[in-house]
C-alpha cells in the first residue's frame, strides 16, 4: 500500500465529523470487532492484578499462613490487630515519612537545580546528566554504593570522621540515623525526575514575560517567586505526585541497605508485607497490610490527581 | 541532556556573587550525585588484601578479582543472560499489548471503552507488594514460579497500565483521516492498524520502550520472590542476594553492583535524548 493512493482517495473525504449517518453506522460495526484489540491487556491485568486484589481481600479476612490447605475465616481481627500492633504502627509512619519527607526534599533540591541548570552550554548539560543520572539505576545498586559511604567499618563517611578527628559512627546500627540515611538517598537518587519536570516546566515560559518585569525593576528572586513559581504550577502537580507515590511504595533501597532493622525500625509497609508473608507465615495478616496500603496510596493518588485537573494541567 | 537550553535563563543572569553561588551550588549537587559511583569504582578495582581508605584510588595496584567473584560466586553471568531475556520479551510483550489495547480505546471512545481507560489507569496505583501474598499463591499453584513464563506474565502486566496510557494519549493527537480514507478503501481494522497507525507510533514507542526496559530490568521487589531460585535470578535480585552474602566483602559487592549499572548505564549514554524524553512522558501521567 503506498502513501500515494491513501492521500489521493483521502483528499475527497471532508471532515464532516459524525453528521453523517453512514458513516456513523459503519465505524460501529467496525468498533464492536475493534474492541477485541484491548482484550489481551485486560485479560493480564485481570488475572495478575484484579483477581489478586480480591482475593488479597478474602485473605486479609483470614488467618491463612500461607501454605497450609485450609483457612478459617477471623472477620475483622487482622484489621484490628493493625490498630494494636506497634510494629505495623511504626512502618506506617515510616512510610508516611519516606513520602512525604523525600517528596518536600525532591521539590525544594529539584526546583533549585532546575533553576541553575536551565539554559545553554556544556558544563550545564553535563551537570543535568550527572544529576540525572542515577534515576535509572536499580535502587538495589544504588543502596549496595551508598553502603560504601556509610558503612561502619571502611566506609568512606567514616573515614572523614576519624580525618576530622572524631570517631567512628555507626550511621546504620541506630533507627534514626538509617531512617534519615534512607531518605537522603531516595531523594538524591530521584531527585533528577522532579529536576527535569521543572525544567521541561521552564521551557515552556516565555522569556518575553522576564524582560517584561525586568524593564519594570523586578530583580532576580523577585521574578522566581512572581512569575517562575506560579507558571510551573503543572509542572509541580506532576512531580509531587510521582514523588509522593514512589516514596509511599518505596522497597528496594530498605530491604538491600537495613533489611528494616536494627529491629524494625525502618520497615515501610512495603517490606513489612514481604517480611510478615515470608518470614512469619501469617498470609492473612500480610494481605491486610497490603489493603491498608494499597488505600492510603489510593486516597492521596485520587486527591492529587483530583488537584491536578483542577489546576487546568494542560495549561 | 542539551534540549534544555532555553533563552529564558539568559534574561536573568545575575551578578557575580549569585554567580560564583550558583557553581558551587552545581558543582556539590554533581560531586553529591557522584560519589557513590565514584567509591564504587575505586572500592571494586581494589584487592581484598588493599585496605586503604576507600576514597583513594587502587595505588597498591587494581585487579579484576572481584569481578570475577561476582561472576563465578555470586552467578552474575546467569544473572544477565536471565535479566536480559526477561527485559526483552517482557519489553517486546509491552509495546505489542498496550499498542493493540490502545488503538480501540483511542479510536472509539464509547461509554464501555471510556471506563476501561480509566479501569487499566487506576492498576497503575497498586502498589505490587499489596498484591504479593495472593499474587505468589497463584503463581505457586500454577507451577510457574522460577521460571521466565511466569515473571515475564506479571511483569509485562504491571507495565500496561503506563503503556496503554502513552499510547492512547499519543493516538489522540494523530489526525484520523488517513485511517478513514484506508476504511473507505475497504482495508479491514487489522490492515489498517498494522499498515498505518503502527508504522506512525515511532516517537512514542521509542518512549515505552525505554520507561518499561529500564523499569523491568531494575525490578526486585517482584523479581526477587517470583524467581528466587540461583538460576532463575535477575540482576537485581543477584545482586542483593550476593550483597548480603558477602558481608565484609566491599570489593565484590562493589564489582557486583558496577556489573550492574554498566548496561543501563551504556544505554543511557548512547539514547539519552530519549531517556529524558521517556521520563517526562511517564511524568504526565
Amino acid at each position: 500500500m503506498s502513501n500515494g493512493t491513501l492521500t489521493r482517495t483521502a483528499t475527497p473525504v471532508t471532515r464532516s465529523t459524525g453528521a453523517d449517518p453512514r458513516r456513523k453506522r459503519r465505524s460501529g460495526r467496525r468498533g464492536a470487532s475493534m474492541n477485541l484489540m484491548y482484550l489481551p491487556a485486560v485479560a493480564l491485568l485481570g488475572l495478575f492484578v484484579f483477581v489478586p486484589l480480591v482475593q488479597g481481600v478474602e485473605l486479609a479476612f483470614s488467618n491463612w499462613n500461607g501454605y497450609s490447605p485450609d483457612k478459617t475465616f477471623v472477620g475483622f481481627a487482622n484489621f484490628a490487630q493493625l490498630f494494636t500492633d506497634t510494629t505495623f504502627h511504626t512502618a506506617l509512619l515510616n512510610t508516611l515519612l519516606f513520602g512525604f519527607g523525600c517528596t518536600a526534599l525532591q521539590q525544594i533540591l529539584g526546583f533549585g537545580l532546575a533553576l541553575v541548570l536551565d539554559g545553554t552550554g556544556k558544563a550545564r548539560s553535563v551537570a543535568r546528566s550527572a544529576i540525572y543520572l542515577p534515576v535509572l539505576v536499580s535502587p538495589v545498586v544504588m543502596g549496595m554504593m551508598y553502603y560504601l559511604l556509610f558503612q561502619y567499618d571502611r566506609g568512606a563517611l567514616n573515614d572523614i570522621m576519624i580525618g576530622l578527628g572524631l570517631d567512628r559512627v555507626a550511621w546504620l546500627s541506630s533507627g534514626t540515623s538509617a531512617l534519615a540515611i534512607i531518605i537522603i538517598i531516595n531523594t538524591l537518587q530521584f531527585v533528577g525526575i522532579s529536576m527535569i519536570i521543572y525544567l521541561a516546566g521552564l521551557q515552556g515560559i516565555s522569556p518575553e514575560i522576564y524582560e517584561a518585569a525586568a524593564l519594570d525593576g523586578a530583580s532576580g528572586w523577585r521574578m522566581v517567586r512572581s512569575i517562575t513559581m506560579p507558571l510551573l504550577k503543572p509542572a509541580f502537580v506532576s512531580s509531587l505526585i510521582i514523588n509522593l507515590i514512589g516514596g509511599l511504595k518505596l522497597y528496594d533501597v530498605i530491604q538491600v541497605l537495613t533489611g528494616g532493622g536494627p529491629g524494625y525500625s525502618t520497615n515501610s509497609v512495603s517490606t513489612l508485607i514481604g517480611r510478615t508473608y515470608f518470614g512469619q507465615q501469617a498470609a492473612g495478616y500480610a494481605s491486610a497490610m497490603g489493603i491498608a496500603l494499597l488505600i492510603l496510596i489510593a486516597i492521596f493518588s485520587i486527591f492529587l490527581v483530583r488537584r491536578m485537573d483542577r489546576s487546568g494541567k494542560d495549561a | 541532556m542539551s534540549e534544555f537550553s532555553s533563552t529564558a535563563a539568559a534574561a536573568k543572569r545575575g551578578g557575580l556573587l549569585p554567580r560564583v553561588f550558583k557553581a558551587v551550588f552545581i558543582t556539590v549537587a554533581v560531586l553529591v550525585q557522584l560519589t557513590p559511583f565514584y567509591l564504587a569504582l575505586t572500592t571494586a578495582f581494589k584487592p581484598q588484601s588493599d585496605r586503604s581508605s576507600l576514597w583513594l584510588p587502587p595505588f597498591a595496584g587494581a585487579t579484576l578479582e572481584n569481578f570475577e567473584t561476582a561472576m563465578t560466586v555470586g552467578r552474575l553471568d546467569w544473572a544477565l543472560e536471565n535479566s536480559v531475556i526477561v527485559t526483552v520479551a517482557s519489553t517486546l510483550l509491552v509495546c505489542i499489548i498496550a499498542a493493540m489495547a490502545a488503538y480501540p480505546l483511542a479510536r472509539r471512545p464509547t461509554k464501555l471503552n471510556r471506563f476501561v481507560s480509566l479501569a487499566l489507569l487506576a492498576m497503575l496505583i497498586v502498589p505490587p507488594l499489596s498484591i504479593l501474598v495472593p499474587l505468589y499463591t497463584m503463581l505457586s499453584d500454577l507451577g510457574v514460579l522460577n521460571t521466565f513464563g511466569g515473571l515475564i506474565a506479571v511483569l509485562t502486566t504491571l507495565h500496561l497500565p503506563l503503556a496503554v496510557f502513552l499510547f492512547t494519549q499519543f493516538m489522540r493527537s494523530l489526525p484520523i483521516s488517513l485511517e478513514e480514507a484506508a476504511a473507505i478503501d475497504g482495508a479491514g481494522t487489522f490492515t489498517i492498524f498494522t499498515r498505518i497507525v503502527l508504522p506512525s507510533l515511532k516517537p512514542v514507542l521509542a518512549t515505552v520502550t525505554i520507561l518499561t526496559a529500564t523499569s523491568v530490568w531494575n525490578d526486585f521487589a517482584m523479581s526477587s520472590y517470583i524467581n528466587n531460585a540461583a538460576s532463575m535470578r535477575t540482576l537485581a535480585p543477584s545482586v542483593a542476594v550476593f550483597f548480603s552474602a558477602q558481608g565484609t566483602n566491599l570489593g565484590a559487592a562493589a564489582a557486583a553492583a558496577l556489573l550492574g549499572l554498566l548496561p543501563i548505564l551504556i544505554a543511557y549514554l548512547a539514547l539519552q535524548k530519549y531517556f529524558v524524553k521517556g521520563a517526562l512522558a511517564g511524568a504526565e501521567k
